[in-house]
Parts: C-alpha cells; sequence; structure tokens
C-alpha cells in the first residue's frame, strides 16, 4: 500500500512534469500583451466612490453615471452595494462620495447633511417618484370604479386571506419606504388590514401572481419601477394630496406626495472640484429613460455596464450637457 | 412539544394540571378577549425605542474622538482588510500589478485537492477536485473564490479566538457559565440589527463583513471545544494525574489530544456557520456569490439566484466533507496509534506538494490555467433550468399550496395566534410560568417569567406573541419531518445517502434564493415564513433523529427483533425511546434554527418582530424599535431553550428511575 501509493505520486509528479514541458513553450502568459486600457487621459478625475443602493431604478442611475465618468472623465469608478442607510453613513466615514437616487429620507438629510454637515444636496435627478395603492390591470378591467377609493370598502371582501382577519387585506412594503398606511387605513375608515409582505421581492411575486391567477391584490407600489413594464399596475386614487396635509403622520389622510427624487453627495466630494462631482451635479434624465434602462437589466437580463454602454451609445445628445466644460 | 408529551406521560399527576392550565388559558382568553394586549403599530414607537435611537446615535457621534475606536477598533480593522485583501490577491482578485490573482483555477484546484488527499482521503479529494471545477463551470470562478477567501479568513481567525477560549470554558467552570449567555445572544441575535453600526465602525469593507461573520461563527467554536475538553473521562484524567502530570501537562498531552476529534467537528460547524452568512454579509458590499444572489433578486431573476445559491451549496458539502473525514481519519490514526512523521507520510507531502507547486506555477504563469476558460461555462443553462421550474411549480401547483396553506392557517396558525394576542398579557405570562413549571423547573419559571416582562418592557409584546406562534407552528412541523424522516434515515443507509445531500442544500441554500418560488406558492404570509423556517431547521433536526437511531446498540434492536418485534413496535416501542436524547436535541436545535429565521420571514409577509427587524435596518427612525425586536428575538430564544432544557433534564431523571445524575 504505501510503495503503491507513493509510486502514484511519483507517476503524477511525471505526468504533471511532462505536462509542463509540452505546455511551457505554448500558451498566452499572463499579464503579457493585456495592459489595462489607458482612459486618464491625464484628467485628474481619481477614485470616484459611487454607492449601489438595492433597486433597479438606482443601478441604472449609477450604471449610466459611472459608465461617463470612466469613458468620458477618465475616473476609477468604484461601486459599493450598500443599503440605503449604510450609504449614507458612508458620508460620514469618507468611504461614499455619491448617492445617485435618494428617496426623500428627511431623517437622514438633518442628520448628516444639518447636523453632521457631512453632506450636500446635488440637485434633482429628473425621475418623479410615484407611491400608492395599486392594482393588477385585470381588476381594474373588470371592477373600474375599484380606482376611486371611495369604492374600495365595496370591494373588501375581494380582498380577504387567510392573513386579514376577516377584512380586505391591503398588502404593504418594502420596508424601506415610509408607510402611512394604517394611519390611511384608520383615518379613511376602510374596511382593510394592512399586512406587511416584508420586500419588494413579496411585492412583486404577489401581483404577479394576482394577474396570473386572477387572484384580487391590492398593494403598496411605486413608480419609477421595472416591473411597471412587464406589468402596467393601475393606481387607485386616494383623496389628492395637498400640500401639508400629511403633517401629522397620525392624522393623514390623503395621498403620497410627488416625490422629486435627488441626488446627495458628500461634503468633501463636493468641495474637491473632481469632474465626477460635475458630472453627478448635472444629471439628470426623465423617467422613461430610467426605465428603459431598467428594462434592459431586468428583463432583457444585461449586466448594469452593459445596459449603460447602450444607452449612452443611442443617446449621445442627453449626455453632453452633464459633462464638465471641456478643459 | 414532544417533550411535553415525555414528560406529561410519565407523569400522570402533571398531565391533568397541565391541561387545566391550558383549560384556564382558554377560559380567561374568552373572558378578557381583547384587553391588555400592548398592542402597537407598525410605525409607532415607544419612548424606550426612541431612546434606544438616540443611544445609538450618540455612539455614532463618538466615533471619533473615543479613545476606544480611535486605537483598539480601527488597529483590529486595518488587520482584518489586510488579511482579506491577502487571501483575495492569492486566489481571487487582480493583485501585485498582475491582472490575475497570483494562484489561478488550476493552482486552487490542485492544492484543495492535496490537501483533502493529504488530510482526508482519496474519495473526498476526488469530490474536492469536482467541486471546485464545478464552480468555474457555473460560470461563477470568482466570485466563488471570493467568497471562499472571506470565509476562510474568518474561519481561521474565528478558531483563533474560539478554540483556546474553549479550552478555558471546558477547564473552568465559572467562565463557561460567564460565556454561555453570550455565546447564546450572538447566536440568536439577528445579524440586520448590527450589520449597519458594524460598518461605522469597521467602516464599508472586508473587515465589517469579516466581523459580522465572525460573530456568528465564534459561538459553534467555542461550544462544541469547550465541549469536547468536558467529555475526556476523569478515569484517564485521574491516571494522568496519578503518574503526576502538571495541569499544564495534563491538558496538553490529555485533554487536547483525546478532544480533537470533537475539536474539528467544532472546525466543521464553524465553516457552516461562516458560509452561511455569504449572503447576509453582501448586504454591505462583501464580495462574491452573496453578492450575485442579492442582485439577482432585485429583477427576481431565480435562475441567477439559484446557480449561485448551487455554489454555495457545493462549496459547503466538499467542507463539510472534507472536514468530516479529516475528524474521521483523527480518530482512526488515534485509536491504530499510529504515528504521524513516519517515512511514507513525508513521501505523500513531499509528493503532494511537489504537483501542487507545478501546477500552481503553471496557473501563476499561463492564462489557460489562470483563467478558467469560459467556453467550459454550462451556468447558463442551470439558470434557465432553474427559471423552468420556478415557472412551473408557481404556475401549476399554487392553487394547491394555497389551498394548504388556508387550511393550516386557518385551523392551525390562526387560533394559536389568537389566543396568543388576543389574551391580556398577563394571563399569558401566568400560563407560561405555569407550563415552565409543570414541564421544566422552578429555575425555568423564572427565567421564563423574567424574559417574558422584559418582552413587555420592550414594549413588543403583541408582536412577541405573533412570532412565539409561528415559532412553535415551525417547530412542530421540524420536529414531525424530523422523527419521521430521521428514523427512516437512521434505519436505512441507502435512505441516508440519497438525503444527506437534500439536507445539506436545505441547510445550505441561501433563503434569498427560494424566496421567489415560495412566495408564488403560498404569497405573503405567515405560512411562506414557516415553510422558510421549515427547510432551513428540518434538515438538522432530521439528521440529529438519524443519528440517534443509529447510535442505539444494534445487540438491543437484534434482541427485540429475535423477540418477534414488528417493525412498528420496535421504532415506537424500542429505537425512538433509546434515541430520545437525540430527539430532544433535535428540538431545542430546531427550534434556535427556526428562530434564526424570523427575519427572513418578515420578508415574506411574517410580519411582527421579523418585520420590526428588517424595518429598522431599512429606516433610521425605526433602527431603535429594530434593536428592541432583535432583543425579544433573543430573550424568545433564551425562554423557550432553557424550558426545554429542564424539561429534558426531568424527562432524563424520570428515566432512569429518579437517579439524579449530570
Amino acid at each position: 500500500m504505501a510503495l503503491s501509493r507513493s509510486g502514484r505520486v511519483r507517476a503524477i509528479v511525471l505526468v504533471t512534469g511532462t505536462g509542463l514541458l509540452l505546455t511551457a513553450c505554448g500558451g498566452a502568459k499572463v499579464g503579457e500583451a493585456q495592459q489595462p486600457a489607458a482612459g486618464g487621459e491625464g484628467k485628474n478625475c481619481g477614485t470616484f466612490n459611487l454607492a449601489i443602493n438595492p433597486w433597479v431604478g438606482y443601478e441604472a442611475n449609477a450604471a449610466v453615471i459611472a459608465h461617463v465618468a470612466e469613458k468620458n472623465l477618465g475616473c476609477k469608478v468604484v461601486k459599493k452595494d450598500l443599503k440605503e442607510e449604510v450609504a449614507w453613513q458612508g458620508f460620514a466615514t469618507g468611504e461614499v462620495d455619491a448617492i445617485v437616487e435618494n428617496w426623500a429620507h428627511d431623517d437622514l438629510k438633518k442628520k448628516y447633511i444639518e447636523d453632521q454637515k457631512v453632506a450636500v444636496s446635488a440637485g434633482l435627478t429628473g425621475n418623479k417618484g410615484v407611491i400608492g395603492w395599486y392594482v393588477a390591470p385585470w381588476m381594474a378591467k373588470k371592477y373600474p370604479d375599484i380606482t376611486d377609493w371611495n369604492n374600495l370598502n365595496k370591494y373588501a371582501p375581494l380582498f380577504k386571506t387567510s392573513e386579514s382577519e376577516g377584512k380586505g387585506q391591503l398588502l404593504d412594503g418594502d420596508p424601506s419606504f415610509v408607510t402611512n398606511d394604517a394611519a390611511l387605513v384608520k383615518n379613511l375608515k376602510l374596511d382593510y388590514k394592512v399586512v406587511y409582505a416584508g420586500s419588494e421581492a413579496a411585492l412583486i411575486t404577489a401581483f404577479r401572481q394576482s394577474e396570473k391567477q386572477q387572484k384580487p391584490v391590492l398593494g403598496y407600489f411605486y413608480e419609477p419601477q421595472w416591473f411597471l413594464s412587464e406589468l402596467k399596475l393601475v393606481k387607485v386614487n386616494l383623496p389628492a394630496y395637498t400640500e401639508g396635509c400629511d403633517a401629522d403622520a397620525a392624522k393623514v389622510a390623503c395621498d403620497y406626495p410627488p416625490y422629486d427624487l435627488d441626488k446627495i453627495v458628500s461634503k468633501k466630494f463636493a468641495d474637491s472640484g473632481s469632474p465626477a462631482y460635475t458630472l453627478v451635479k448635472n444629471f439628470t434624465w426623465t423617467n422613461d429613460d430610467q426605465n428603459l434602462v431598467a428594462k434592459y437589466i431586468a428583463e432583457d437580463k444585461m449586466t448594469a455596464e452593459e445596459a449603460a454602454a447602450k444607452w449612452v451609445a443611442d443617446n449621445p445628445a442627453k449626455i453632453k450637457p452633464w459633462l464638465p466644460p471641456a478643459s | 412539544m414532544t417533550t411535553v408529551a415525555v414528560v406529561a406521560a410519565r407523569l400522570p399527576a402533571r398531565r391533568y394540571l397541565l391541561l387545566a392550565v391550558l383549560a384556564l388559558w382558554v377560559l380567561g382568553w374568552a373572558v378578557f378577549e381583547g384587553r391588555d394586549t400592548l398592542g402597537l403599530g407598525g410605525a409607532e414607537l415607544t419612548p424606550l425605542h426612541t431612546s434606544l435611537n438616540e443611544g445609538m446615535d450618540a455612539i455614532d457621534d463618538s466615533r471619533n474622538s473615543n479613545p476606544f475606536f480611535l486605537y483598539f477598533i480601527n488597529y483590529v480593522r486595518l488587520f482584518l482588510d489586510e488579511a482579506v485583501t491577502f487571501v483575495q490577491a492569492l486566489i481571487s482578485q487582480p493583485s501585485f500589478g498582475r491582472p490575475l490573482p497570483v494562484l489561478g483555477w488550476l493552482g486552487v484546484v490542485a492544492l484543495a485537492t492535496a490537501i483533502a488527499w493529504l488530510w482526508g482521503n482519496g474519495k473526498v479529494a476526488l469530490l474536492t477536485a469536482a467541486g471546485l471545477i464545478s464552480f468555474g463551470v457555473l460560470g461563477l470562478w470568482q466570485e466563488s473564490m471570493d467568497t471562499l477567501a472571506l470565509t476562510l479568513t474568518a474561519v481561521v481567525l474565528s478558531l483563533a479566538v474560539g478554540i483556546p477560549l474553549g479550552v478555558w470554558a471546558g477547564l473552568n467552570d465559572r467562565f463557561n457559565r460567564l460565556v454561555t449567555p453570550v455565546l447564546d445572544f450572538m447566536q440568536t441575535m439577528p445579524t440586520f440589527v448590527y450589520l449597519a453600526p458594524l460598518t461605522l465602525f469597521f467602516l464599508i469593507g472586508p473587515a465589517s463583513a469579516t466581523v459580522a461573520t465572525m460573530i456568528y461563527a465564534i459561538p459553534p467554536a467555542i461550544r462544541i471545544t469547550s465541549h469536547g475538553i468536558r467529555q475526556v473521562s476523569h478515569d484517564t484524567l485521574e491516571a494522568g494525574a496519578s503518574l503526576g502530570a502538571t495541569g499544564v501537562q495534563s491538558l496538553r498531552h490529555v485533554r487536547l489530544p483525546m478532544a480533537k476529534q470533537t475539536i474539528i467537528v467544532g472546525v466543521n460547524q464553524t465553516i457552516m456557520a461562516a458560509l452561511s452568512m455569504a449572503t447576509i454579509a453582501a448586504l454591505i458590499d462583501a464580495p462574491g456569490l452573496g453578492k450575485t444572489v442579492l442582485k439577482a433578486l432585485q429583477t427576481l431573476d431565480v435562475g441567477t439566484a439559484f446557480n449561485a445559491g448551487l455554489a454555495i451549496v457545493i462549496m459547503a458539502v466538499v467542507l463539510d466533507r472534507v472536514t468530516s473525514a479529516a475528524s474521521r481519519r483523527v480518530e482512526a490514526d488515534r485509536r491504530a496509534g499510529r504515528l504521524r512523521g513516519t517515512r511514507r507520510r513525508r513521501l505523500e507531502l513531499a509528493g503532494a506538494f511537489g504537483v501542487v507547486a507545478v501546477l500552481g506555477y503553471l496557473s501563476y504563469t499561463y492564462v489557460w490555467a489562470a483563467d478558467f476558460p469560459i467556453q467550459a461555462n454550462l451556468g447558463s443553462y442551470v439558470r434557465q433550468a432553474a427559471d423552468a421550474g420556478s415557472l412551473w411549480v408557481q404556475d401549476n401547483l399554487a392553487a394547491y399550496t394555497d389551498a394548504l396553506k388556508n387550511v393550516l392557517t386557518n385551523t392551525l396558525l390562526n387560533p394559536f395566534e389568537k389566543l396568543l394576542t388576543a389574551s391580556p398579557w398577563w394571563l399569558v405570562l401566568a400560563v407560561a410560568v405555569a407550563v415552565a413549571l409543570l414541564v421544566g423547573s422552578v429555575r425555568a419559571a423564572l427565567v421564563t417569567a423574567a424574559g417574558l416582562l422584559v418582552l413587555v418592557l420592550l414594549g413588543l409584546w403583541q408582536d412577541s406573541m405573533v412570532t412565539l406562534a409561528s415559532t412553535l407552528v415551525a417547530t412542530i412541523l421540524v420536529m414531525v419531518l424530523g422523527v419521521v424522516l430521521g428514523v427512516w434515515m437512521g434505519r436505512s443507509d441507502r435512505v441516508d445517502t440519497v438525503l444527506r445531500p437534500v439536507l445539506d442544500a436545505g441547510q445550505t441554500m441561501p433563503a434569498f434564493v427560494y424566496l421567489v418560488p415560495i412566495l408564488g406558492l403560498f404569497g405573503p404570509t405567515r405560512f411562506t415564513a414557516i415553510i422558510a423556517a421549515v427547510v432551513f431547521a428540518a434538515p438538522i433536526a432530521i439528521k440529529l433523529v438519524a443519528e440517534g437511531i443509529r447510535r442505539v446498540s444494534p445487540t438491543t434492536v437484534e434482541a427485540a427483533i429475535s423477540a418477534g418485534t414488528g417493525t412498528w413496535q420496535l421504532i415506537s416501542k424500542v429505537q425512538l425511546p433509546m434515541a430520545r436524547s437525540g430527539v430532544t436535541l433535535a428540538a431545542s436545535q430546531g427550534l434556535i434554527y427556526v428562530l434564526s429565521m424570523v427575519v427572513v420571514g418578515g420578508l415574506v409577509g411574517a410580519g411582527a418582530l421579523g418585520y420590526d427587524v428588517v424595518a429598522g435596518f431599512s429606516q433610521h427612525q425605526l433602527r431603535g424599535k429594530g434593536l428592541a425586536a432583535g432583543l425579544a428575538i433573543v430573550v424568545l430564544g433564551i425562554v423557550l431553550d432553557r424550558v426545554m432544557r429542564a424539561a429534558t433534564q426531568r424527562a432524563d431523571v424520570a428515566a432512569h428511575g429518579g437517579v439524579t445524575h449530570k
């Protein structure tokens, strides 16, 4: 046994040795003839730390900005996959330069922009955020008056589930988004119970199954969102939003305000004079633009980089105003 | 629940008392329904939550002035960052000015295979080679190596900390008592609670990910090492002492060698725990397969998530089999009294590392051996198959699964939850204390009372009761599966061979991979959360029951068979009762595993504590509440564990005719 084992070892050594000799003359060598593409061109952009928050719309913004920063400005872009909270903390620790799609977050703005003064706003992205209650298209077709909140109680029995204790179920959200839904249900005297789905994946799957199995689902959702290009959910109109109608969270009885999504950068980055900062500040596009890139990523299964490269190649005119004045 | 049954069967008076308590509970519920239930809405906070929030803010702000952070934490962070980056440079990331890591795929495969062969055996060496090559075939070589680098670094550091502490805990009772609740805390506190604060102290990067992983991976190392040290028999120790061995000598020459096999089991469990953090750590930018899984979840891309999850499962199975083989080999060598360092062994070592050196050099130099050939990428087929499978299941089975969900929710979960949540809190507390006293001990009853009062103080009573109801229902399902499949598996080696890889997959496949299909089947409900918990917790229960059945002495079984006992009788009268300690261990481990899925449950519609934790991780103003919810989960875990343990002890005492023994 001992002999045969060491014999085997010797055999292996021999075989690999021969293999080595055979291959020694052939095959490309590591590091040979593959110099990294020199994109620097002397512009002092340096490293640009871009937070990537975990939703596809954000990733679309970030991918396009990263693509332009790398190709046009010669920056070294470091993407960091982070939840919003952690990304904001990154301003304080100096590890994040920019967040490029922010949904309100007034408490974080207060903490990091006003109190700690480590972050500053870099203007709007041009995307309009909408939050509200939605139903699948088949429901809006079958029950046309369901899109008026006044009729919700009439349909409450449809939305009964094992979770809703005999009432209608209002499927709430992704924990990342602020919701007033429990107060809304109470203040609008709706015969519904708020059930927390707990993640975007859960909401999307619920709506998908709703359409496929013709199962009634009323749930919290938001635009822009790639899923809406797969299934055009229909918004239920709550009492219209007026300035200040949501001032007291416990008494709120109106729809969610329209959100102007914005960009936040670290103070240090804003003061650095980096061309990447100018790019972030100037960046603005429409919901349709974002939806297109998001569709490339989510449905056509492109990587974020491929999707951005395609969109940028197709829309050179939209990029131009984002770039710093030619130096 | 099984323990309750076991105890009750032996003590008729207690059984009636228990029934009386439950009857009183139902009566009290009917009378007082809806009073003092201490509900708290999703976005509502108590003063405690607000002050926890402020406390956390204060710690955040002192980060730059507190010397503890400036000197201690910063150096730890630097060290961890360097350690992980170094391993990454070796196997996963472009390094030292080269476009590829130092060791290419061929080198890594050769090295891992050699290690598996030298310290395990030929079979696991083959498995290692096949497993590692499959990462490349799935098209995930670099991601897998990133995960491996992070996991291995975390494991090595966990062991460096855990084994010495484990030895200490094994030798010193007082330290053991001190450290046990800390370990409970580390294992049951949901990672989401401390993930965001970690990045403040250790910054975004490998250090935070390593610390998060270590917090979860150190406890098994300490616990199992201490257990191994304690197991060494008194006679052996006394023999050593009579030969004049000092404390240190007896540790080095008697305890450690005899505990070696158990310690390797600890290594094995540490690796599994570390690997199970791969996905969660990706939330703070940890590189590797976890990122692939999370990215895929954003677009509900089941195929891609499954592909990456499969790589994690393969990695876990390879690491598990290699460490298990190493542990068996250590034991076999010790029994046979074989000596290391013989000529043959030296030849083996030299030969194997010679081959590794050659292949490593090739993979350092040539592109074909460094970069996994892209033509061999079969990942897209796996992705398509998983997509198709998930879609088919959701389209065709949803009607049945929905019905099943409704039946079980309405008959089992809802009534039980109603009883817990709609009774006044003081009634539930009184009932719980009485039950703990009846099935367990006075001590257990005290722990129960204290624990439930803490839940009230945390302001999360009702959420805790909702979570408790789901947890207990899930544990019952886990134990039903555990006993049925465990007995089947313990009695047949063939079943074992077939079932074991499935169980391994259930235990190590990240829940994020199968969230979408089970959501499609059961909708965002508490039941979905229960299913996710069962998928994760049943494997460990099944394995432990099977282990218990297998350990029943074959002579007893043969004697029973020759006495004409039928199969059914053999199982129910001989094998299960004799494997009782295995079954109770399965129940308590199953429970802990179910609790560790509470947060995942929050992502799929379970609401309550799991959702509170997730929301606290996502929204700044809710993080105090998230912390409180995390504490509530820890409290639930400790209370249930202590009651279960006391019940087991009582059952043991009863079974051994009232003779107390430790």
